[in-house]
């Protein structure tokens, strides 16, 4: 450093140390747009609606005609325990749900994995697959009642066809983004097709078909449901149809109500599932 | 094992990506290729290796490969290639199991192997808790595993930073005067090249041809305490490059 640099370098120095008079904090500009873990405060938001329900009804702002009070649908959900009816109900769609949902993931990810692995099979079953996925599948129920019988054949038949779809689709989605550098790896390396497939393939598809599960999870339910409304005396969907037919709203409400709980515990078996398989992700 | 390469030539689409390529990689050698940015060394290593087929010419391997050599030809990739849901030892254990050896001996292996990249105590670890080191470390593990006649390594020290590359390469110096393999390395890294090659292949930009084969007589122990000679080399060999650098980049930047 030559001797005039030096110089200006200490005058700079003494500028700082005259600048320090007025020296501020840098305010802080980082917030935000991050989420953190609030654990009660869903209970607390689920507790304080169905309170506000049930002051609204007691003092007469909800009709009851219009809306009866949840006190109500704990009611008509108490009566489904005494007669022992909710066994029977919750059971028989639990049946039929996952008989038709292992079913269909089984297939669709069987045809996945050949959608992912052979261009013939691609080529073939792909564009089947495009144009019958958006197909609601309840509107098909008519034939699958035909086919398969007005009894349990059809229910659990619209639940497989509406799940295969859309397993089908994450599963060839999750084999082609596998990294081509770890298939290529397994090559070098001389590892057989199968162990290729089994080792690298299929756990590398693995995040990609466990939500692909998650969406078909819930079209099994919505399905489940519509499926029951036709032709079925047991079923939380028979339940509340007949509940519909009645009027009965406490009746209609208490089976939404069972609905959103399957929903919730399948959401959480996922999760769980999830967690356990994908553990090297975190 | 010698590795024999007879005129490659290959294209992608129209673009001449290799011209006739041909040298040899002989017993217990390190060869390095080198060359600018898409002069196709990968593609090359791809194919010595048997994973791309080339357009024309052929690769051969000749000799015999040493005693319980599982995969003679094996790779070291620059992303390591890792499967991540699979610990330390089995991403080592993968590359076992197709070979039916028994549960025993294959541990013995991977503790074997292991122990040798001192990786003794990360067996139970799962790749994203390691470093890009320790990651390259197993990777090597993993290929030592199926002991390799000839060892293709593609660019193996690009994606870790310079002190890490230092000790790997010093893991890498030992790792040879020990098994003394054969290897193919390609890398774009002109201080490593002239630091482990005994021949350094140097190639034009696309198509990428032999420029050049500079010959280092030197032997790697004492290329540390050597390093004015190694600067020198590594000069030489850059005068070589320039101008195709220089070309190649800003072949890149017209098509950008």
């Amino acid at each position: 450093m030559s001797h005039e640099a030096a110089a200006e370098g200490r005058e700079r120095a003494e500028e700082d140390a005259a600048a320090r008079e007025d020296a501020r904090p840098v305010p802080f500009r980082g917030g935000g747009f991050t989420h953190r873990r609030l654990g009660p405060v869903a209970p607390i938001v689920f507790l304080a609606i169905i309170a506000l329900w049930e002051v609204g009804s007691r003092t007469g702002v909800i009709s009851p005609v219009a809306l009866p009070a949840p006190s109500e649908a704990l009611g008509a959900l108490a009566d489904l325990v005494a007669t022992g009816m909710l066994w029977k109900h919750v059971g028989a769609s639990l049946y039929r749900l996952s008989l038709g949902w292992v079913l269909g993931s089984l297939l669709g990810i069987s045809a996945g994995l050949m959608i992912g692995l052979f261009s013939l099979a691609r080529a073939g079953l792909l564009p089947l697959v495009s144009a019958l996925f958006p197909i609601p599948k309840i509107a098909l129920l008519p034939l699958f009642i035909i086919w398969f019988g007005i009894g349990e054949g059809s229910k659990v038949a619209t639940i497989l066809f509406g799940t295969f779809f859309p397993t089908v689709i994450a599963t060839y989605g999750g084999v082609d983004n596998v990294d081509r550098n770890l298939i290529r790896m397994g090559q070098s390396f001389g590892l057989s097709w199968l162990s290729i497939v089994r080792k690298i393939i299929i756990p590398g598809a693995m995040p990609a078909i466990l939500s692909g599960f998650r969406i078909s999870a819930s079209i099994a339910i919505v399905l489940l449901v519509a499926a029951e409304m036709i032709g079925a005396e047991t079923g939380i969907g028979a339940y509340i149809l007949m509940a519909g037919a009645l009027f009965a709203l406490d009746q209609l409400i208490a089976g939404v109500a069972l609905l959103s709980t399957l929903g919730l515990a399948i959401a959480w078996l996922i999760g769980r599932t999830e967690r356990a398989l994908l553990a090297w992700r975190a | 094992m010698q590795l024999i390469l007879r005129g490659i030539s290959h294209r992608y689409g129209g673009t001449n990506v290799l011209e006739d390529i041909s040298f040899a990689v002989g017993d217990g050698e390190i060869v390095c290729i080198v060359g600018p940015s898409g002069c196709g060394k990968s593609t090359l290593l791809r194919i010595a290796g048997g994973l791309e087929r080339p357009d024309e010419g052929e690769v051969l391997v000749a000799g015999k490969a040493p005693d319980g050599s599982l995969n003679p030809l094996t790779y070291i990739f620059q992303d390591f290639a890792l499967l991540p849901w699979r610990t330390v030892a089995g991403n080592v254990s993968l590359v076992l199991e197709d070979h039916g050896i028994e549960a025993k001996k294959r541990r013995a292996i991977i503790e074997d192997v292991l122990s040798r990249t001192n990786l003794s105590d990360f067996s139970r670890a799962l790749p994203r808790q390691l470093s890009g080191g320790m990651k390259q470390r197993v990777a090597i593990a993993r290929a030592l595993a199926v002991k390799p006649a000839i060892m293709l390594m593609d660019e193996p020290l690009s994606a870790l930073d310079s002190q890490t590359r230092e000790l790997l390469m010093d893991d890498l110096v030992a790792l040879w005067q020990r098994e003394r393999f054969s290897a193919c390395y390609v890398t774009h890294n002109l201080a490593e090249a002239v630091r482990l090659g005994r021949r350094i292949v140097v190639l034009s930009r696309r198509p990428g041809r032999i420029r050049e084969v500079v010959e280092i007589d030197m032997p790697l122990t004492e290329r540390p305490e050597r390093l004015v000679e190694l600067e020198k080399l590594q000069r030489q060999v850059w005068k070589i490059m320039r101008e195709e650098a220089r070309e190649a980049d800003r072949e890149i930047s017209d098509v950008a």
